[in-house]
């Protein structure tokens, strides 16, 4: 009986997201948004910038606050938990935020350590050795722990965010335009982090991207939105749901323009604009 | 023409309205952040880690400014008065003024003036740089509570060291206007010393630090308040700074009066003979 449902909490998806509308000012920057992404995957959110994507990410741990709808995680009605039943659930998430946001004002070490300070009772040296630790697994050396993150480039702060998000072994990670901002070489690292993370953690993955490169590399599915304003009162918002491989062939000449790179009737449109 | 009165007139009420709406939604919205962050204070106590280094940057890192400006209080003070005073032949009676003026109502709002610009200002612009760079979403997300972990420390802070930063002010005003009366104008030590301690009495003391602690509160919970929902951008950030300085000042000014006007009441109560003696000379 008992391992019946278990195996049905397993078949559930760990995040569903119903009929989600979000407006800021009168201006919806979500509309009628559904989702369901079940445990394990890993899913890439692609769009162009403004259309929601971090939005989106953010609603799903309540830091945005949906005007309609609801986030279900794990049988939770996010938003319709009370204060104490959000932390529990939030600590489950790990968030890589664009810039990283780690804390100016502390090391890198206390940055790693401070999810672990602030919800375990682990003994400083056990602290330190996960860490460390982390560190490690994100290709830092143990000398940045005494750093500031303004001392640490772009690519090694996006690590240390990494290593911050993964430190109370989230259930999930949401990657918010990780590769943004980097080169090449530093962004292929991210990407392999992303995937190397997937492998050694039984961790659900949502990454927020506009890099057709990290979007192919590392999702099992991708998900396009379009900008809510740009669209006509019956259109989704969600242009094409399915694997990354197939993206290329997807009928909506919006998402191929997107996926290729092409600017097409925006240069008309900016043409409008300009006058020209 | 009538109707270009008419739309004119209600161009101007709808503005007003608007203002008034404003005033409105921003005292609301400044009402609710106390309400949370008085919750949060009694509710559970911030690490010593986060506490400390809010009393460092509040109690040390104040202490020269705070201190400057009482000295020269003081001193402005007696310059100030000492010619008037003299034509009337009361130079002796200058201590009573100077630390009369200094420990019932510029000791605690200049104290507390300097502290909204150099602490008001850095907290909103630090909370604001926070809330632009997403480390309080960052906080959030990693389920600690932004104002549990950023605005009580900075408000405990406040309410603790300002009644110990004022006394700072006070007793430099006094060594400030000691120095300037009795060392370069040459009154009488012995008289401005029983003079400054028959006026000022230990009522007049508590009036000033009794004020400043409020003073305190109001300048944390505006300055946190403006960092905390600041808009997006380093504009954003600077007009959050300017913004906690101005309210925090303009509040600090209304706080003054009413608890000036409350005190004196308090005190008729307490000591009406009191009252009737000065009155009736």
């Amino acid at each position: 009986m008992m391992h019946a449902r278990l195996e049905a909490d397993d078949a559930r998806p760990l995040i569903e997201v119903d009929d989600l509308l979000v407006q800021f000012d009168g201006q919806a920057i979500l509309r009628d948004i559904g989702l369901s992404i079940p445990r394990g995957e890993t899913l890439a959110l692609i769009g162009e910038s403004g259309c929601g994507k971090t939005v989106l990410l953010k609603s799903l741990i309540g830091l945005v606050n949906p005007t309609h709808g609801n986030v279900i995680f794990d049988g939770q009605d996010i938003h319709r938990l009370n204060d104490r039943q959000l932390t529990q659930q939030r600590i489950r998430f790990g968030f890589v935020f664009q810039n990283a946001a780690l804390f100016d004002s502390m090391t890198i070490g206390q940055n790693v350590a401070f999810p672990l300070k602030q919800h375990t009772n682990k003994p400083l040296s056990e602290i330190r050795d996960i860490v460390f630790r982390h560190l490690k697994e994100v290709g830092l050396p143990e000398s940045v722990v005494w750093k500031k993150p303004a001392e640490l480039s772009g690519g090694m702060r996006k690590r240390v965010g990494l290593a911050r998000a993964l430190v109370l072994k989230p259930d999930v990670v949401l990657y918010d335009e990780p590769t943004t901002g980097l080169d090449p070489i530093m962004s292929d690292v991210i990407n392999e982090l992303i995937l190397r993370t997937r492998s050694k953690y039984p961790v659900t993955s949502i990454v927020v991207t506009h890099d057709m490169r990290t979007a192919q590399k590392v999702a099992d599915r991708m998900i396009m939105m379009y900008p809510a304003a740009r669209l006509k009162e019956a259109e989704p918002q969600i242009l094409y749901d399915g694997r990354p491989e197939e993206v290329e062939d997807c009928p909506d000449r919006r998402v191929t323009q997107f996926v290729r790179g092409e600017a097409g009737e925006r240069i008309e449109e900016m043409g409008a604009f300009t006058g020209d | 023409m009538i109707a270009a009165i008419q739309l004119a007139l209600f161009n101007w009420l709808a503005d007003w309205g608007a203002v008034a709406i404003d005033c409105i939604v921003a005292i609301g919205e400044l009402t609710l952040f106390a309400w949370r962050t008085i919750t949060w204070t009694f509710g559970r106590l911030p690490r010593r880690e986060t506490l400390l280094p809010s009393f460092y940057q509040v109690g040390v890192m104040s202490l020269p400014v705070v201190a400057l400006t009482g000295t020269f209080i003081g001193m402005v003070l007696a310059v100030q008065s000492y010619y008037q005073f003299r034509e009337l032949g009361l130079e002796t009676r200058l201590g009573a003024v100077i630390n009369m003026s200094l420990v019932r109502e510029l000791g605690p709002v200049l104290a507390a003036t300097m502290l909204a610009g150099r602490v008001g200002s850095a907290m909103a612009a630090e909370l604001g740089t926070m809330r632009v760079t997403e480390q309080i979403d960052a906080l959030t997300s990693m389920g600690a509570n932004p104002i549990h972990y950023l605005v009580v420390p900075r408000v405990l802070a406040m309410l603790m060291l300002i009644p110990a930063l004022t006394v700072m002010a006070d007793f430099m005003g006094f060594v400030g206007g000691y120095f300037y009366s009795v060392i370069i104008i040459g009154i009488d030590k012995h008289f401005y010393l029983y003079n400054s301690q028959v006026f000022v009495g230990s009522w007049d003391i508590f009036c000033g630090l009794f004020k400043s602690v409020f003073f305190g509160g109001v300048i944390a919970l505006v300055s946190c308040h403006q960092g905390f929902y600041c808009t997006a951008g380093a504009e954003g950030v600077g007009k959050a700074a300017t913004a906690a300085f101005v309210y925090s000042f303009v509040m600090i000014l209304i706080i003054d009066l009413v608890l000036n006007i409350g005190l004196e009441r308090v005190y008729m109560t307490l000591w009406p003979d009191a009252m009737v003696s000065i009155g009736g000379g």
